[in-house]
């Protein structure tokens, strides 16, 4: 099934809720501020102002102004490219080592199967952030860092997930009917195990990007990210956090862009899902 | 395909059943020592996994600078870290000093890792459990009044799971400060002792893993709420809120149980990203600085702990499970 | 008053209420509008006497039964002429005072004590709590309360077993912890929703017995059940629901024994056993051409199609399956009977070499089929078909019916792709299905839908023999009738042999030649139907048959 099959099939049979259309606006401004910042930014991220430095959210500056004078809003969208990137990198990694994995895990010979979910299920056990504060402590701070290390750190969940949607989807009832009729083993992978396996990945994908972003920033956010004055969101929440006390919007509309992203991946990635299992 | 069979319990089944727990008790410890022995490897294989030469970088770290070094200005961090030895060596050294309670010397001060975590490893944990505990209080309230009743509450009470779980500890923490401490000025702002020191960082914590596992937990409460047994129960004259906390609570929190021995990882993590927000004490700040200066044997030292702290909880929660749910007893 | 006159007196007042219900309409809003689920129910239940309400899948026995109970369900809609219990007037009556009715003055028994037992609890818990919600404030007195009630109902060493868990006891000792959990207030109504589904027949007979007993005490009960010959046992009065509406109402041997309505006969056709052998349990429906495929050597091959010799195999420690041997010929339907836990679908997997025996040989069409490759099976695998009880779980979920079929057709058959089309279509006009089917998913199918479909997929190889696993035990008895005919059918067209599993009795007795009977994992008897329910030798054998309700 394409994704446009799958797009189609959200809308046929959407008696759309509220949830998901502004899920889907939210992405489609994060994408333009991500593609074309330019055109949407009131201000040039680096344009100073001191004697508008620290101003609250007004009508001029809707998200308020930094120490600098710089408009949040601005830096806020043209920080929006970075901070996707860095999260669909990290997605990007942590999905393709989970379906190696995941897949490894499920199908493999005993041998290997044992051994490979053994090393998920350990290293899984581990909180996510240690996992990637030591990776960062063996590679250094920096953007790529970040990516590699969020990325490695949440693959196991998402193995997790891989192997067991494989796991069930070999185990189902149908599978043995199918032995049952003679089939050959690989016909019964191509026709049952995989598609019924990859089904929930694209909300797993979608999750990801969500989970991704906010783990980044939060990296970034202990100062162990991307380096100032880089715009992304993570990073001005950093920078907000010393004048916390003067200038909450700082730190918390940042804060308030990733969580809605996250927000807006998940629900279109559950409800993408939802319908693709409701049947074609 | 086969209806399930009954069993009839006689003196050789309950032998047998007995050792089969003891089996599988057995079992979960030796797991528990490979993922402590696990992570220790991991931690070394890290230390050596440092780009460059170890004891160049050691000396920069030390001196702040980056740049070649002598072999006489080095030779002290070689002798003083075994730096010469074969790696294979280095590495039993290390699980050695492991067994001793003896994690190393940090890359940036003389003094053992031990000493610079290990008295403030009691902040954090106390953080954590409080953590742990307000969300379970948390959890099970929203899902006791919320599940399984008409269409609207039942999605306020879903939707509500899932916003809460995908809130990052470092926004939530920051909404709370601002508006309990610094708007409302119920809270003090930094540092505080205490219980009332502790409350809003705990629920910093504990708002996420509540909806994190109230999703897991009000879909199994859903389910038995309309098992036949909660019908029996309403049946012999019990009232709505006691059919809830009598009976369906114990089954719908099984999977809150297994997910909370992950839950004590998880939210270690968050306590470190949540004392920075609070100027709270703990290892926060030292495993942060560590990072930054790539102090490696502070983060392992960090991770071999969580993870020994790690097993020991799920040990707990494996024991805690069985003896809810005494079915799996005889499985 | 002297002392005698009082002791009537108070034996009088002991005795309880009649339950009086007049034109009960009870509805579900759905989907914005409302959708009566039963209309115009009414009948009246005296003291001692057993009221049974008789319906299929749909027909709102059990909706009137909450509702009697004042647990209809979310969004429902209740509106009675009357229902009162004695005096009081159940209709106007709020959750408080249902409270107090619920366990007290009705009890309410279901099916299945395995889920209708809190299985995270010990089951004299369970008992203590209907005590304890009525007002038994003292624990130890609870405790010995229902302690006495377990010896009540006949559960040896009470004490140990009140503080087992519902799965540590056999499903008869189960089975009579839950009815002492209804009866512990010593109700003046007992409601009984389905008590016997799903249970071994022995267990049935015991589950009959307690509700006979409690019926002499003065309890009356209300029989919800869709099968017949357990009502047949116990009620006075029968109500036959179809739809939501009562069709026929009236005393047991009157409805049982010379039914008015069409729908009431059918019911009672349609339950197979001794009487309906070699007869058709449902109106004929099929008119359909002979589309088998020929297969070479299929033509006039004589004798034993599927050999099963000494064939054992063991699960973690436990036996399951224990020295079997059969043979199945061609043309017969093997009948296997026995009760959960006998072996008798390990042996049906063994048989289809789904599962490798530990011990002993299966042979299929004179050629070996177990203890080889799979890859050596393979090949084989079309002669040999399977049914299971629970279909869904056996098609793939995303796939419609007519790729689901189109799949089985062996590649190896040589048809173009409009040939296969027309199969499909043939297939599904063998088991009575129409085209348009093809094109469905099977979730928006019937139950008796959806194994027509898979039957259709077993006969889309031509197979020889066709193992059936609880093929129709999930179905309503109508449906049942419908899907035994048909098999029958296809049986006689195409020479089909059946190796048929089931615990069910009565279905074993209609369609099987020739029966074997299996517990514990071992065949204790084997010979042919007749004879063997007509003059079991074998104890277990005379035991089974000995606790069947009388035939309808």
């Amino acid at each position: 099934m394409t994704v446009i099959d799958a797009a189609r099939s959200v809308r046929s049979r959407s008696r759309l809720d509220p949830a998901l259309v502004a899920s889907i606006v939210a992405a489609l401004l994060f994408l333009a501020a991500a593609i074309v910042p330019g055109a949407l930014a009131p201000y040039p991220p680096t344009a100073l102002a001191l004697d508008g430095a620290l101003e609250g959210p007004s009508l001029a500056h809707p998200f308020g102004t930094d120490q600098i004078g710089r408009d949040l809003l601005s830096r806020v969208i043209f920080g929006t490219r970075e901070s996707l990137l860095i999260g669909f990198g990290a997605a990007g990694i942590a999905i393709v080592a989970a379906v190696v994995l995941g897949s490894l895990a499920a199908l493999g010979g005993r041998v290997v199967s044992a051994i490979v979910g053994r090393l998920i299920e350990v290293v899984f056990a581990f909180p996510i952030l240690l996992l990637a504060l030591l990776l960062v402590s063996i590679l250094g701070p920096s953007a790529w860092t970040q990516v590699v290390a969020v990325g490695v750190s949440t693959a196991p969940g998402y193995a997790r997930m891989v192997r067991g949607q494989i796991l069930s989807a070999k185990n189902a009832g149908y599978v043995e009917a199918a032995r049952a009729l003679g089939h050959e083993p690989w016909r019964i992978l191509r026709n049952h195990v995989l598609p019924n396996a990859i089904r929930p990945l694209v909300a797993v994908f979608a999750m990801a990007l969500g989970q991704s972003i906010v783990w980044a920033s939060g990296l970034s956010f202990l100062g162990l990210g991307v380096a100032p004055p880089s715009s992304e969101w993570g990073a001005l929440l950093d920078a907000g956090r010393a004048f916390i006390l003067q200038a909450p919007w700082l730190t918390f509309i940042p804060g308030l862009i990733i969580v809605v992203f996250a927000l807006a991946a998940t629900t279109i990635g559950t409800r993408i899902q939802r319908s693709l299992e409701k049947g074609e | 395909m086969t209806l399930t069979s009954s069993t009839e319990t006689t003196a050789p089944a309950g032998i047998a059943r007995a050792a089969r727990g003891g089996r599988r008790l057995v079992l979960r410890l030796v797991g528990a020592v490979v993922v402590l022995w696990g992570a220790a490897t991991a931690a070394f294989l890290a230390q050596i996994a440092l780009p460059g030469d170890r004891a160049t970088a050691i000396f920069n770290i030390r001196a702040g600078q980056a740049q070649e070094r002598t072999p006489e200005e080095l030779a002290p961090i070689v002798d003083a870290f075994g730096l010469a030895d074969p790696v294979f060596l280095q590495y039993l050294h290390y699980i050695g000093g492991l067994l001793r309670g003896d994690l190393g010397t940090s890359y940036q001060q003389f003094r053992p890792v031990w000493d610079l975590i290990g008295e403030q490893l009691a902040a954090t944990l106390t953080l954590t459990l409080a953590g742990i505990a307000l969300s379970w209080i948390l959890m099970v309230g929203w899902v006791t009044l919320t599940a399984g009743r008409g269409g609207r509450f039942r999605n306020v009470g879903a939707a509500v799971d899932t916003v809460a779980a995908a809130l990052p500890p470092y926004w939530l923490g920051i909404l709370l400060l601002l508006v309990f401490a610094l708007w409302l000025g119920w809270f003090p702002v930094m540092g505080g002792s205490g219980l009332v020191g502790i409350l809003l960082p705990a629920l910093t914590l504990a708002i996420p893993l509540a909806g994190f596992m109230g999703q897991s937990v009000r879909a199994e409460y859903e389910r038995t709420l309309d098992q036949p047994f909660v019908l029996s129960a309403r049946m012999r004259g019990m009232g709505d809120l006691s059919v809830r906390l009598r009976h369906v609570l114990r089954h719908a929190s099984l999977p809150a149980v297994t997910l909370t021995g992950w839950a004590l990882g998880a939210t270690i993590s968050g306590a470190v990203i949540v004392e920075q927000i609070y100027s709270r004490p703990g290892i926060g700040k030292t495993l942060v600085s560590a990072v930054g200066a790539q102090d490696l044997p502070v983060v392992t030292g960090v991770v071999v702990l969580v993870a020994a702290l790690y097993v020991v909880a799920n040990l707990l929660v494996d024991i805690a499970y069985t003896l809810i749910d005494s079915r799996l007893k005889t499985s | 008053m002297t002392i005698v006159e009082l002791q009537h007196a108070t034996e009088a007042q002991s005795v309880g209420s009649a339950l009086t219900v007049r034109g009960l309409d009870v509805g579900f809003a759905r989907d914005g509008r409302m959708r009566d689920v039963v209309r115009g129910v009414s009948f009246s239940l005296e003291p001692g006497r057993c009221v049974a309400i008789v319906g299929e899948s749909g027909s709102g026995k059990s909706v009137t039964a909450r509702t009697l109970a004042g647990l209809t369900g979310h969004g429902a809609q209740v509106r009675a002429d009357e229902i009162s219990l004695g005096d009081s007037d159940l209709t106007a009556i709020g959750e408080r005072e249902w409270r107090g009715i619920r366990g007290r003055r009705i009890g309410f028994i279901q099916q299945d004590a395995l889920v209708s037992l809190d299985p995270l609890r010990p089951v004299g818990r369970e008992i203590e709590e209907a005590l304890r919600l009525h007002g038994w404030r003292s624990r130890s007195g609870r405790r010995r309360k229902a302690i006495d009630l377990l010896d009540a109902v006949g559960v040896p060493d009470p004490v140990r077993r009140a503080a087992q868990r519902p799965h540590e006891l056999s499903g008869g000792l189960r089975q009579r912890a839950l009815i002492a959990s209804a009866i512990a207030l010593d109700p003046e109504i007992v409601i009984a929703d389905e008590p016997t589904t799903a249970l071994d027949v022995t267990v049935q007979a015991q589950v009959l017995a307690q509700l006979e007993a409690a019926k002499e005490r003065g309890t009356s009960i209300l029989l919800i059940s869709h099968d017949l010959s357990v009502v047949a046992q116990i009620a006075d009065e029968i109500l036959v629901m179809r739809g939501g509406e009562i069709v026929e109402q009236g005393a047991a041997e009157q409805v049982l024994g010379s039914p008015q309505h069409a729908y009431t006969r059918r019911l009672i056709d349609a339950v197979p056993g001794s009487r309906t052998r070699g007869e058709r349990l449902a109106p004929q429906d099929r008119e359909t051409p002979n589309l088998h495929l020929p297969r070479p050597e299929s033509a006039d091959r004589d004798g034993a199609v599927l050999e099963v010799r000494g064939v054992s195999k063991r699960f973690a420690g436990a036996t399951a399956v224990d020295g079997v041997s059969f043979t199945l010929h061609r043309g017969e339907t093997l009948g296997i009977v026995g009760e959960s836990g006998s072996g008798k679908s390990t042996t049906a997997r063994i048989a289809l070499a789904l599962e490798t025996a530990d011990e002993g040989e299966v042979r299929l069409l004179g050629r070996t089929w177990s203890g080889v490759p799979e890859r050596d099976r393979r090949a084989l695998r079309p002669r040999i078909g399977v049914v299971y009880q629970d279909p869904l779980s056996s098609f793939d979920p995303r796939w419609s019916v007519g790729r689901i079929l189109a799949d089985a057709i062996p590649a190896d058959a040589g048809l173009s792709r409009s040939e296969r089309d027309q199969r499909v279509v043939d297939l599904l006009a063998q088991v009575s299905l129409p085209a348009e089917t093809r094109g469905r998913p099977p979730l928006r199918l019937s139950g008796g839908q959806r194994q027509r479909v898979a039957i259709a997929r077993a006969l889309a190889t031509s197979p020889d023999v066709i193992v059936l696993d609880e093929a129709v035990s999930a179905l309503d008895v109508s449906v049942q009738a419908q899907i035994l005919d048909l098999l029958v059918d296809l049986q006689n067209e195409y020479g089909l042999s059946y190796l048929f599993i089931s615990h069910d009795l009565g279905v074993i007795h209609h369609l099987s030649d020739r029966v074997l009977v299996m517990t514990g994992g071992r065949v204790v008897e084997e010979g042919d139907a007749d004879r063997i329910f007509r003059a079991p030798e074998h104890p277990y054998t005379q035991a089974l048959i000995r606790s069947l309700p009388t035939p309808v």
